[in-house]
């Protein structure tokens, strides 16, 4: 075993392990990172959407160094049915203006840089080993086991950053094995484009950059989204949907993308561009009642294996990096106080009950459910949407007020003004 | 004095440093990334748009351009020291006496270039009781040939045969050696070119003269074989250059030919050389002479398992060819690396090369791209084999194979 | 040295530090990026850079495992050399996590442009540095590496320093100090060599010769923390105008894409009919005499 006794282990080094690290390396502990890829990043997919505002709680200016893709000053949503689509977006001209507001980034170069990062400010960074299991002195979490020789380490405490493939947690009773309806899986494509094109087909100048999130016929009535966003010379394209309705409908989720790439709007925007690289992953999704225990004797959960998605709202990241970042706190207040208890470190939850992360959460508790179970969300409102405006917007001679009816019996037909009124209102309830 | 500065494309920069060299007023400078030039001191010279070799550089007014560029053109004559260095000659490698193939390539394509330059082509054999080797290297081409006959050189190793290399050149100046890609042939161009002080291109695969300069122009693959880059030696000679074996073609072998045999003595101690050659292996189950097969059926990832080799295996049995295999496969562990083809593998020149199961990589291309004819079968459409091959067929490699071993045992059986 | 007082009473012994250590070995590593990643934009002919990750030639690797070998056997020491530029400090942690002890990187600008020329003076200076400080008894490299696959920087460091010169090493059959002799095996096209050769030598190794291990935690943690030693060109006894491209006699002349080879015919029916499709093409061959007919 390592005779050297650290102050902390991280157990993965995703943006959430990187915060930790980072965050307690700062402060002077003697932290080592355990990364099972090759480097930090080469495991990692995002759509993907970085905040400027947690991470520069973090690193403050990142984006002046940090190699981010652009910053975005457009945000769309795109309501696809087979043959059209319902666009509605926000630009707003003040994030096109220092210090920016989000901004696309390549995980593989992001997380690779912000491990650097983690690495110059005194963490010890080991790559291409696995933690197998953490090691027990009672009920106590002391050190991990590693797949290498010797491969035994002792730390005050551990955190847990592996990610949404969640084995130790699994292994350690921390939280039951997750169903797939608590997971939504994704798949992506980076599709290079010219600068110029880029900026031309998404009426951008230099390095702003646009975001699409595109629902209804993107996911074929399954809970989900698909999203397109703008690299510096390429574009993130991708859908996910919830495990377990691809898995009663039988669909591969590259069917679902090659779909979305065909659909006439789409298409054109990717027109001429080279697909370089292909990536898949799980997505947590089961929100706020499944988020497993956070904390024990000498170990705290962070990022998304601790379930801290916020699917609706299209954040990941940010909770990652804060939940690192609180926990990394928690462990420099412990290492001062010289107690790693699960008393002591019971000081992460509070300080996430107060931060935004589980303030979200908690609002969106029951969202997640009420989706899953409520579909037509996903496949009979946009198709409904996009019907009634082609009804109303197509001009064929027939008087308004004949359009109008034909429009409100269909929406009775599809779902009735009940259901409609049931929906929204229930909708309501879930989301705030 | 124009105010012109030169034009940089940062896209095509290579960072190779030409022009850095070439700039009379050291007005570029590369630093980790693409040439960047200080306008206060570019005089508009030219000399680094004419010799960059992706055209990378520009200045607008050409005809101030060419003007420098002639003088400068001018200026890199052949230093007088080394206008002495002339003739063509080849190493004629053996292994108990038996010669490698590649050498007698070597007399072919180095007949092709001293007939350009109007210069002899001299074969170098080095060996014991190898005088049949000159009269055989006569026979395929050259004119005259320097034989070291003394036990010291019967059996390579690198410090008998590096002095005697040396010493012959010393004495008799070539302008071009050209030496087999083997594994013999590298050891000693590496050293012979080290201890000369001369430059050496690996892996030619076009050897052309420059009839204004007489530079030989070295052409091979770079980048993995995405570019062809032709290299130069201008301030140094001997110019060498090794070409991997089954390249260049064979020639045709002339008993009749007449040329001079010159023995050379060489002094060297036996006690003096720290290396001694024990034992000689030779493996009965070499690699199926993968290089001199004229019939290679070769499988890749697409077989997806050890056990599908043996498809391979049949239809190879059945033309009577030899059984192949791309790195992938090799990697994985399903074959030897003996029947590697490609860029870290073997280079093979068939009549016939049958790729089963193979992307076709830029790596594995190279090591085969000469065949004859290329089949390529494989259930991608889009796999880069078809811009090669001869004939193909998309479809499951586990029908078609076995379809047309089966065809073929019909016809020929 | 014997260290005596002053009544000549002898105090103690101290041992140079060459005396001490039984085997030390210098692995000569490049890194290079990973060519069958490197991109060629068609169109311009400009070489795509971004992202190509970078590896430990993958040929060194060996190398570095023969000397970790022997270090395990003879209580010996490893030290990584590696010449290229500062993202190079990577690759030479990478091998000091294996379990090296001493990590070189020969980085500066005028060293930038070198062919393998200037690139085995380089290093050949920086080899005489660290002899002059201990003895080297066995250099490695890897056979060639494969971004340039010249296989020419091995051989011409052991000219340098004339040193015996073994390359293609395929098997080590034997190491033995006292007689100061090393025993391999080497490949050839048609077999096999065993050679008896006088240490030190300089080894180039292939693949086959051994596996490179899954280093051990605590290795893994001294590679990470290790400091690497910068030598520049101030650091090292060098002429000016035997390195960078002043000192490379080769260049690059031109530049230009490899000739396309004209795409020939696909055989329809692949998918359908892969029976008929067969038949097609047997015809073909056999049509076309690439067959010889028995």
């Amino acid at each position: 075993m390592v005779e050297e006794k650290f102050d902390a282990i991280v157990i993965g080094a995703g943006p959430s392990g990187l915060a930790a690290g980072y965050t307690m390396a700062k402060a002077g502990m003697n932290v080592i990172i355990f990364e099972r890829g090759d480097y930090p990043g080469s495991k990692n997919v995002m759509g993907g959407v970085l905040y400027r505002d947690p991470t520069e709680e973090l690193i403050s200016g990142f984006w002046e160094e940090a190699p981010v893709e652009r910053y975005i000053i457009q945000q769309d949503i795109w309501v696809l049915d087979d043959d059209s689509v319902i666009t509605m977006g926000y630009q707003d001209n003040k994030f096109a203006k220092k210090p920016y507001n989000n901004f696309t980034v390549l995980r593989a170069k992001f997380d690779r840089w912000f491990a650097k990062k983690a690495e110059e400010a005194g963490a010890l960074l080991i790559t291409e080993t696995v933690v197998e299991d953490l090691i027990y002195d009672d009920k106590r979490v002391v050190g991990v086991q590693t797949g290498r020789k010797d491969g035994e380490v002792k730390a005050d405490v551990v955190i847990l950053a592996e990610g949404v493939n969640s084995l130790i947690g699994e292994q350690a009773g921390l939280h039951p094995k997750i169903p797939p309806e608590h997971l939504a899986v994704a798949v992506k494509e980076v599709i290079s484009l010219p600068r110029e094109t880029i900026e031309a087909r998404f009426n951008l100048n230099g390095d702003e950059g646009k975001t699409i999130e595109l629902v209804g016929k993107a996911t074929e009535g399954m809970m989900g989204t698909a999203f397109i966003y703008t690299n510096e010379k390429s574009l993130s394209v991708g859908v996910g949907a919830l495990l377990s309705d691809m898995v009663d409908a039988n669909m591969n989720p590259n069917d679902l993308l090659e779909e979305l790439k065909s659909h006439p709007t789409v298409a054109k925007l990717l027109q001429g561009g080279e697909t370089k690289e292909y990536l898949a992953h799980l997505i947590p999704e089961g929100g706020y009642h499944a988020i497993p225990e956070l904390y024990r004797d000498g170990l705290m959960v962070v990022g998304d294996a601790a379930m801290l998605v916020n699917g609706y709202h299209r954040e990941g990241s940010n909770l990652a990096m804060i939940s690192g970042k609180l926990a990394g706190e928690t462990a420099i207040e412990a290492k001062e106080a010289g107690d790693f208890s699960m008393d002591m470190l019971s000081s992460y939850k509070e300080k996430l009950d107060d931060s935004f992360i589980m303030k979200d959460m908690y609002k969106y508790k029951d969202a997640s459910a009420f989706f899953a179970t409520n579909p037509h969300f996903f496949e009979i409102y946009p198709k409904l949407a996009n019907e009634a405006l082609h009804e109303l917007l197509v001009v064929d001679g027939k008087p308004k007020r004949q359009k109008q009816r034909k429009i409100l019996e269909k929406v009775k037909d599809k779902r009735s003004y009940f259901g409609i009124a049931k929906d929204l209102f229930n909708a309501w309830r879930v989301m705030r | 004095m124009s105010n012109q500065v030169v034009e940089i494309f940062e896209d095509k920069c290579i960072e190779c440093g030409l022009c850095v060299q070439a700039c009379p007023a050291n007005a570029l400078t590369l630093e980790g990334g693409p040439v960047q030039v200080n306008a206060d001191k570019c005089a508009a010279n030219g000399e680094c748009v004419e010799v960059c070799p992706t055209e990378a550089l520009a200045l607008d007014n050409e005809e101030d351009a060419d003007d420098k560029v002639t003088e400068a053109k001018t200026k890199e004559e052949l230093p007088t020291e080394l206008q002495d260095y002339k003739g063509v000659w080849v190493f004629i490698e053996q292994v108990r006496n038996e010669v490698a193939p590649v050498s007698w390539e070597l007399l072919g394509e180095g007949k092709r270039l001293a007939e350009d330059l109007g210069v002899e082509l001299t074969g170098v054999v080095l060996g014991f009781d190898a005088r049949d080797i000159a009269y055989e290297a006569i026979s395929y081409g050259a004119d005259k040939v320097y034989l070291i006959d003394d036990p010291v050189v019967k059996n390579y190793r690198t410090q008998p045969y590096t002095q005697a290399f040396i010493q012959l050149v010393e004495k008799y100046k070539p302008e071009i050696i050209l030496l087999g890609a083997t594994t013999v042939g590298r050891d000693l161009a590496g050293a012979v070119a080290t201890k000369l002080e001369t430059g050496l291109t690996a892996d030619c695969t076009v050897l052309e003269v420059d009839h204004a300069t007489r530079h030989l122009q070295q052409t091979r693959p770079a980048f993995g074989g995405n570019i062809m880059a032709t290299i130069l030696c201008k301030k140094h000679r001997p110019q060498m250059a090794t070409v991997r074996p089954r390249v260049m073609e064979m020639p045709k072998r002339d008993n009749n030919r007449k040329g001079e045999i010159i023995e050379e003595n060489i002094e060297l101690d036996e006690s003096k050389i720290k290396t001694k050659v024990l034992k000689i292996i030779e493996e009965a189950k070499k690699a199926a002479y993968l290089d001199k097969a004229d019939i290679i059926v070769a499988g890749g990832r697409g077989l997806g398992e050890e056990k599908n080799f043996k498809l391979i295996e049949d239809l190879a049995n059945i033309l009577g060819g030899t059984v192949g295999a791309s790195r992938a496969a090799v990697d994985a562990g399903w074959i030897s690396v003996e029947h590697q083809v490609g860029q870290t593998g073997v280079t093979v020149r068939p009549k016939l090369y049958i790729a089963v199961g193979i992307s076709g990589a830029i790596q594995h291309l190279v090591g085969m791209e000469r065949s004859d004819t290329i089949v390529a079968i494989n259930n991608d459409p889009e796999a880069p084999i078809f811009d090669v091959a001869t004939y193909g067929v998309v479809g499951d490699l586990f029908k078609v194979l076995p379809a047309l071993t089966e065809e073929f045992r019909k016809a020929l059986g | 040295m014997n260290i005596i007082d002053s009544n000549g009473k002898l105090i103690t012994t101290i041992c140079k530090i060459e005396e001490m250590i039984s085997v030390h070995s210098v692995v000569c590593v490049k890194q290079v990026p990973d060519t069958s990643e490197v991109g060629i934009d068609p169109e311009t002919n400009t070489i795509i850079r971004e992202g190509v990750p970078s590896i430990i030639n993958p040929y060194d690797l060996h190398g570095i495992e023969a000397a970790l070998h022997l270090k395990d056997e003879f209580d010996g020491k490893v030290t990584i050399l590696t010449m290229g530029p500062p993202q190079a400090e990577a690759a030479i942690k990478r091998a000091l996590s294996f379990g090296a002890d001493r990590g070189i990187l020969l980085s500066d600008r005028a060293f930038a442009g070198s062919d393998t020329l200037a690139t085995s003076y380089i290093i050949t200076q920086a080899l005489k540095r660290i002899i002059d400080e201990e003895r080297v008894d066995i250099i490695f490299c890897g056979k060639q590496a494969i971004d340039g696959d010249t296989a020419q920087v091995g051989p011409g460091i052991a000219a340098r320093l004339g040193w015996n010169q073994l390359t293609y090493v395929v098997g080590i059959n034997e190491v033995n100090i006292d007689n100061n002799e090393v025993r391999i095996s080497r490949k050839l096209e048609s077999g096999k060599e065993i050679i008896k050769a006088e240490l030190p030598a300089l080894l180039t190794v292939v693949k086959g010769l051994n596996e490179i291990r899954y280093a051990s935690l605590p290795d893994m943690i001294r590679g990470a923390r290790a400091e690497i030693e910068v030598w520049g060109e101030g650091d090292l006894e060098l002429d000016e105008s035997k390195i960078g491209l002043s000192g490379s006699p080769t260049q690059v002349g031109r530049i230009f894409p490899p000739p396309e080879r004209e795409g020939g015919e696909i055989i329809p029916g692949g998918k359908e009919d892969p029976k008929g499709a067969a038949r097609v093409l047997a015809e073909k061959l056999i049509g076309k005499e690439v067959i010889p007919n028995k």
